[in-house]
């Protein structure tokens, strides 16, 4: 009884700092934000402070830029598959017991290790659709191959590889290419494809029963059979975490790209949710509009913590 | 034999496709590299090569901009939030690891649960708490609210769980404090873990560019990226002096991470694996 009351003690103590940092800076903030999602707070104008319900919830289903936005977020997530893919593609090659190979996996880890404001504008200027070195290879392919085609505009276009309007959330055959969007799903993907997730399928490959695989190749199985039939099903628990990770992620992403290369343009396309409430909050200073669009991002979040929650173990269990 | 052959040409196709990833990861990079050394007129067209090396785009960055000033407040931030970040989690770690009292796994679960609120929804309180305590554009305002992180903790107290609990007995019987406990047992054991949230924090403050870029309202408290975003804006045309600069902004981690890299591979499995 003693000794659990000193350890009660020690605890405090041990905790204070860190505790206190965290009813300050993490668990305040999020009831305050809660709370003034239901207001309309504005740091500019100093307006009554007024309870106003879900007034700023029903704005937010009633504002086109909202789904817009909603849209542009869920765009830029299609280079996912082609990142986890590909990490897992080089996962695969790296791999094997060859002499110089972990010098592979330093260089591929590289840019998404660095990656940050400077990786942004080096992008920014690779773009560049008169002299960027990507148009300017692409020219010269073209006068090779004798084809006569433009060359993308890259960040200053509006177009997009599935046709996404401008105006209204829908289709139009008008803005079919490659553009702003498109331009930061490929730079994306360079980034993350050697990164992390490419280390966590590396990990999980040295995890793969080395019996099974000699079993199936005792089979006459062929090594993509091996990989299709042994390998990728006991790598399920990983795949599936990376993708909700990937997932959680990207509903959050685009903030640094858009500000740092895009300003959220040409035309609002690059602008996805969490740049719209950085506008939102810090450049028109509509704290309690921008807290309703804080907390309609993180319900989407939860959604896939619970996802990964309720079916993360049984993947891992049934495979 | 015609095993051995056939997985030579294997090799040899691994090795094939391992050189394409890495020179198409490479290629911009190198990129950057010449034409920091360019002058500016043969930055648009010409060769990719530079004809002539211009160091002076180095010296010159340093004269357009207060760069050194940028690294200076990068760094001092960067080592201060690691500094705190390291000690606070430690010490709370610590004691959910390691002492035993009413109501720790509860709490532990609500640290874990904030882990997945976005960080947005956190930094617009946050903005209006420094406005409140003036501390808008100060060094105390970019440093003490990223000073305590759920994500340090959990990553050192998984840690924690893997030291024996037998030596902390052993220690409290020879007459130990828990203070020393937690100095001279948990602590030089838990040191890869240390290591690896030692740096994960240090790159990611260093890099950081939200929390500076809505706090920082004057130019000499900018960090090296709020201070590349601006010098990019301003000066947009003199790619190869922007891209000296991003050179030099990169030189740091990648040092930390070619010095620190068996750590950080080690922390980023063990933060997913025992997550």
């Amino acid at each position: 009884m003693k000794a659990n009351r000193s350890q009660f003690k020690a605890a405090i103590a041990f905790l204070a700092p860190n505790f206190l940092g965290f009813l300050l800076f993490t668990a305040g903030p999020v009831l305050f934000s809660l709370g003034a999602s239901f207001t309309n707070t504005n740091l500019q104008q100093t307006l009554p402070l007024r309870f106003n319900g879900i007034a700023n919830y029903s704005e937010l289903v009633r504002d086109k830029a909202f789904w817009l936005y909603l849209v542009n977020t869920l765009y830029m997530m299609l280079g996912l598959p082609f990142a986890m893919f590909g990490s897992l593609w080089l996962a695969v090659l790296l791999n094997r017991k060859l002499r110089g190979i972990s010098i592979f996996r330093t260089l591929l880890y590289l840019p998404s290790f660095a990656s940050g404001v400077a990786i942004m504008i080096l992008w920014k200027a690779l773009y560049n659709p008169d002299f960027g070195p990507i148009n300017e290879t692409l020219r010269h392919v073209f006068s090779v191959l004798n084809v006569h085609a433009d060359t993308p505009q890259w960040l200053q276009s509006t177009h997009n590889m599935v046709g996404l309007d401008v105006e209204k959330v829908g289709l139009t055959p008008k803005q079919f290419g490659l553009g702003a969007r498109d331009a930061l799903i490929l730079m994306g993907v360079w980034i993350a494809i050697g990164g992390n997730n490419m280390l966590l399928y590396l990990a999980a490959l040295t995890n793969v029963p080395e019996e099974l695989l000699e079993a199936a190749q005792l089979d006459g199985a062929s090594s993509w059979r091996c990989f299709v039939s042994v390998t990728w099903p006991q790598l399920a628990p990983t795949t599936f975490f990376i993708l909700v990770m990937s997932i959680i992620g990207g509903l959050q992403g685009g903030f640094e790209t858009a500000r740092v290369m895009t300003t959220g343009g040409p035309a609002g396309t690059t602008t996805t949710l969490a740049y719209f409430i950085y506008s939102l909050a810090f450049e028109q200073f509509r704290i309690g509009y921008a807290s309703a669009v804080a907390w309609v991002l993180f319900a989407f979040v939860f959604v896939a913590t619970l996802v990964n929650w309720r079916f993360g173990n049984r993947a891992a269990n049934e495979m | 034999m015609n095993r051995r052959l056939g997985l030579g040409v294997k090799n040899g196709a691994v090795v094939f496709v391992l050189v394409v990833f890495a020179v198409s990861t490479l290629a911009p990079l190198l990129w950057m590299i010449f034409t920091s050394f360019k002058p500016l007129q043969d930055v648009e067209g010409g060769a990719i090569v530079p004809k002539s090396w211009h160091k002076e785009n180095y010296s010159a960055v340093f004269q357009q901009v207060p760069f050194a000033r940028y690294y200076m407040n990068s760094v001092f931030i960067a080592a201060w939030v690691t500094f705190l970040t390291c000690l606070t989690s430690a010490m709370g770690a610590f004691a959910f690891s390691r002492l035993e009292w009413k109501g720790r796994d509860a709490l532990f679960r609500l640290y874990l649960a904030t882990m997945m609120i976005p960080g947005v929804v956190t930094m617009i309180p946050n903005y209006t708490l420094m406005v409140k305590l003036h501390l808008l554009d100060s060094y105390t305002g970019l440093i003490v609210p990223s000073a305590f992180g759920a994500f340090g903790t959990f990553l050192l107290r998984q840690f924690m769980l893997t030291i024996p609990k037998a030596l902390d007995e052993a220690a409290t019987i020879d007459g130990a404090g828990y203070w020393n406990v937690f100095l001279d047992v948990v602590l030089p054991l838990a040191r890869p873990g240390l290591i690896a949230l030692a740096i994960f924090t240090f790159l990611g403050n260093y890099g950081s560019f939200y929390w500076p870029l809505i706090l920082i309202k004057s130019e000499s408290l900018r960090t090296l990226p709020v201070g590349m975003m601006y010098f990019d804006t301003t000066y947009g045309r003199q790619t190869n002096l922007l891209m000296a600069a991003s050179v030099m902004s990169l030189l740091p981690p990648i040092l930390l991470f070619l010095i620190g890299q068996k750590h950080l591979i080690k922390g980023i499995a063990f933060g997913a694996v025992k997550g």
